[in-house]
């Protein structure tokens, strides 16, 4: 059977730098597809109060390839921007995932759900005249799955359309979904290893990894970023960026790394090409469910001393001037 | 009698689109589109620091976030009085650049392909409409190949993207006043190795590919979806330092073609109509800065959250094929009437690929190493700004005002708010409506006439969100824009 899970879980919190998770699990990706293949486990995949952003990232995922995960790995019933059919077809693909695969699909949820007014600020489908609300939709589908992946910060905690005011009473998948495992992706968007690591790992053992306590697996958010910096010697010598593009420690930008508790310091993004603090950007926490109300101003400095968004005085992040002041 | 067709919702684009049409004697008589998710990004911004306006509006759009991020920075910058340094405007452009192949290469293979290429007979290629592929196996088979290496492509393209974005979707060194990210002799090398790559795809595969759909599909490709035939572009990439107040040192440049005749753009004739959109009559036909939304849910004959953008009074289309029109690319030009049409818009957004894709080998070459990327700024206590930008989609508006440090007004205008705009106060019909009225319908169950239509204006629906279905509409919906 290959790996253990310990093994597992182990090669996922110990990728190096430069190579990509997904790499290093390839053989082991090779084996569960080979024990997958004869019953693809089915997935519908859902959007709600969402960019597409995520569905984006994912596509961006190294090796396995993309195209290998949507045709071999997984049976992928329905996404919105895949799927070769429109209009009646979605409905009646979403009425058969409920029937003929109960307990056995999983469910991935992209986006935030719309509560407010009983959802209507979000529907998916019609049928006779009828419109699906994401809200019923994933109450329902989220019921009759074997489990719920909620993939990326707005699906996960409600994310940027839940941003005060929250215009839309979006909240994440967790607040709607009480009986079934839910499984938090976080970031903004997810990240394509984050994703595919927990689904094969579903698959491989058949039960969900152990999840911190914001429902992330551990295995992908195993503490601050700040401890594990490469900008960390800077701040440990006092050496703190000036301005933006300047060389130091971020933290006086605004950097959120001290409670940003994702592994992009050694995953990095887009296969591994950059990642934001390493190109001179603060970290916005966009893993947390502080993001965004608490982790404005971007450019604060951390601990913030103004969380309200609204009811902040007019503060001074001038990074002419201000910022300048305080290094002094 | 005519027979109502309703697709909701339209998969393989970007958001929830909802396309109602009535069809008489095989044919579109009438029609109607509608978004079907509303998140109110404008509420959301309000009060918040203005520096965050161009983190906070990429998750607008995950598909070109780079866009709206753009529009943002321009408007930031215009509203705190910075220009950034010339290797700023450059990274910022070949950030834009980067994004450009992405989508347009997603678009066509990964959004559009499958309504003239058959998929393979599994999920998630089928159910699909029937009744029309008709693309020699031959080229069929190759086709399906190239969707899958498209795949990696655009996947290459937000990797060199992220190398001076540091991420995507969602890039994070984005600010006002330039880029957080710095220029190295090694990044230029690396972006260009990048560059080499996709360009050969775009060159070698994806035009002929477009040319080879064209061929077949060609008998009707080219007359069905004609549209309004105004074309209308705010210009885009800054190609120069100094001012440029009439938007024409630009990678495109500004304009219009309104009535058959090429014209300049002055935005001052930008007005919102909003007698079939669910807001008060009295604030129709306003410029969109000056405009009051005041929303009036379940307002008798409306249809639409959407308001109707018009210029000096006309509909008008957005995105490639109107910038290529107006920027006169030969040829564009050269298909004459035929440009008009779904394949027209394809064609268009191929050519612009290739046009894009080239330009950004010369931007590489202007990049000096060491040199700044950031200009300081001070955030004004009042202040206003206007970004006029390009998305891949088309003409791209932010507008923001500032007051106590904060950000007191934000209002987008997206591409798909003038091609998926709903009648006007003289209804006249929007674009996209336009395009599917006249359509032929072989088969009310497969309507695949339809959805080619509609999916050659790449719309982005999550742009447009202040579109929202008529039935239970919440009665305390404030104020809203985006």
């Amino acid at each position: 059977m290959g790996l253990t899970r310990r093994e597992f879980i182990k090669l996922c919190m110990s990728s190096t730098i430069g190579a990509s998770l997904i790499s290093i699990l390839g053989p082991e990706m090779e084996k569960t597809l080979a024990y997958a293949a004869d019953g693809k486990p089915p997935v519908i995949w859902l959007q709600g109060a969402s960019c597409t952003g995520c569905s984006i990232s994912l596509l961006n995922s190294v090796d396995p390839a993309i195209e290998k995960v949507i045709l071999d790995v997984i049976g992928l019933k329905y996404h919105p921007n895949i799927s070769a059919g429109a209009g009646h077809h979605v409905v009646e693909v979403l009425e058969e995932a409920t029937a003929k695969y109960r307990d056995q699909f999983i469910l991935v949820v992209e986006g935030g759900i719309p509560t407010k007014d009983k959802g209507i600020y979000c529907t998916i489908a019609e049928k006779n005249g009828k419109e699906l609300t994401m809200l019923k939709a994933v109450t329902t589908l989220g019921e009759a799955s074997q489990a719920v992946i909620a993939a990326g910060n707005c699906a996960a905690y409600g994310g940027i359309p839940a941003g005060v005011p929250n215009p839309t009473g979006v909240v994440g998948v967790d607040q709607v979904v009480k009986k079934k495992p839910v499984i938090n992706i976080s970031l903004c968007p997810m990240h394509p290893d984050h994703f595919l690591g927990t689904v094969v790992y579903v698959l491989k053992y058949g039960q969900i990894p152990e999840l911190d306590r914001l429902g992330r697996p551990k295995m992908f958010y195993p503490g601050p970023i700040h401890d594990r910096c490469s900008r960390r010697s800077y701040f440990d010598d006092n050496k703190f960026a000036r301005h933006i593009s300047g060389e130091g420690c971020l933290a006086l930008l605004g950097c959120k790394g001290f409670i940003a508790m994702s592994d992009c310091d050694k995953r990095g993004w887009n296969n591994n090409t950059n990642w934001c603090i390493k190109a001179g950007a603060p970290c916005q926490a966009c893993s947390e469910p502080n993001f965004p109300d608490e982790c404005e101003p971007f450019y604060g400095v951390y601990p913030l001393t103004n969380k309200k968004k609204i009811d902040y005085p007019a503060l001074v992040p001038n990074l002419k001037t201000e910022i300048v002041e305080r290094v002094k | 009698m005519a027979q109502k067709v309703i697709i909701d919702p339209v998969t393989r684009i970007e958001g929830h689109l909802k396309v109602e049409v009535e069809i008489e004697n095989g044919k579109v008589i009438d029609a109607k589109t509608s978004g079907t998710l509303f998140r109110g990004f404008e509420l959301i911004l309000k009060g918040r620091d203005p520096r965050d306006a161009c983190h906070i509006v990429q998750r607008i759009c995950g598909v070109c976030p780079v866009s709206h991020g753009t529009a943002s920075m321009l408007c930031l910058d215009d509203a705190f009085g910075v220009t950034p340094p010339p290797n700023g405007r450059i990274v910022r452009n070949l950030i834009q650049g980067a994004n450009y192949l992405q989508s347009h290469i997603l678009h066509f293979y990964h959004l559009a392909a499958l309504d003239y290429v058959k998929g393979p007979d599994t999920a998630p290629f089928i159910p699909r409409y029937e009744g029309d592929y008709r693309l020699p196996k031959e080229i069929n088979d190759k086709a399906v190949e190239h969707y899958i290496h498209a795949l990696t492509m655009r996947k290459k393209a937000q990797e060199m993207l992220s190398i001076f974005g540091a991420k995507m979707p969602h890039v994070t060194v984005f600010t006002a006043g330039g880029v957080t990210e710095g220029v190295t002799a090694e990044k230029i090398n690396q972006f260009r190795e990048y560059l080499r790559e996709i360009t050969a795809f775009v060159d070698h595969v994806y035009i002929p590919d477009v040319l080879a759909v064209a061929e077949v599909y060609g008998d009707d490709g080219f007359s069905i979806g004609t549209g309004c035939k105004n074309m209308l572009a705010y210009g885009g990439i800054r190609l120069t330092d100094e001012a440029d107040p009439d938007g024409q040192k630009q990678l495109f440049k500004r304009g219009c073609y309104i009535n058959g005749n090429f014209e300049t753009m002055d935005k001052n004739k930008i007005t919102e109509q909003s007698k079939y959109s669910w807001f008060e009559d009295s604030t129709t036909d306003k410029y969109p800065g000056e405009g009051a939304t005041v929303p009036a849910p379940g307002k008798s004959g409306a249809y639409s959250w959407l308001k109707a953008p018009r210029y000096d009074g006309v509909p008008c289309e957005v995105g490639p094929l109107a910038r290529q029109w107006v920027n006169k690319q030969k040829d564009v030009l050269g298909l004459g009437d035929k440009a008009f049409s779904v394949l027209g818009r394809h064609f268009a957004r191929a050519i612009e690929t290739s046009q894009v894709a080239h330009a950004m080998f010369e931007w590489l070459g202007h990049l000096v190493p060491g040199q700044p990327t950031f200009a300081p700024f001070d955030i004004p206590k009042e202040g206003s700004g206007v970004g006029l930008h390009e998305a891949p989609r088309g003409a791209l508006g932010h507008w923001i005002t500032v007051k106590n440090y904060r950000i007191d007004n934000y209002q987008a205008v997206v591409p798909t708010t003038w091609n998926g705009a709903p009648r006007d106060d003289q209804g006249q019909l929007g674009p996209m409506e336009q395009a599917l009225v006249g359509s032929p319908v072989k088969d009310p169950d497969n309507p695949f006439e339809l959805v080619r239509i509609v999916r050659a204006f790449d719309p982005c629906i999550a742009c447009a969100v202040h579109v929202l279905d008529v039935k239970g509409v919440a009665k305390d919906v404030k104020r809203f824009i985006i």
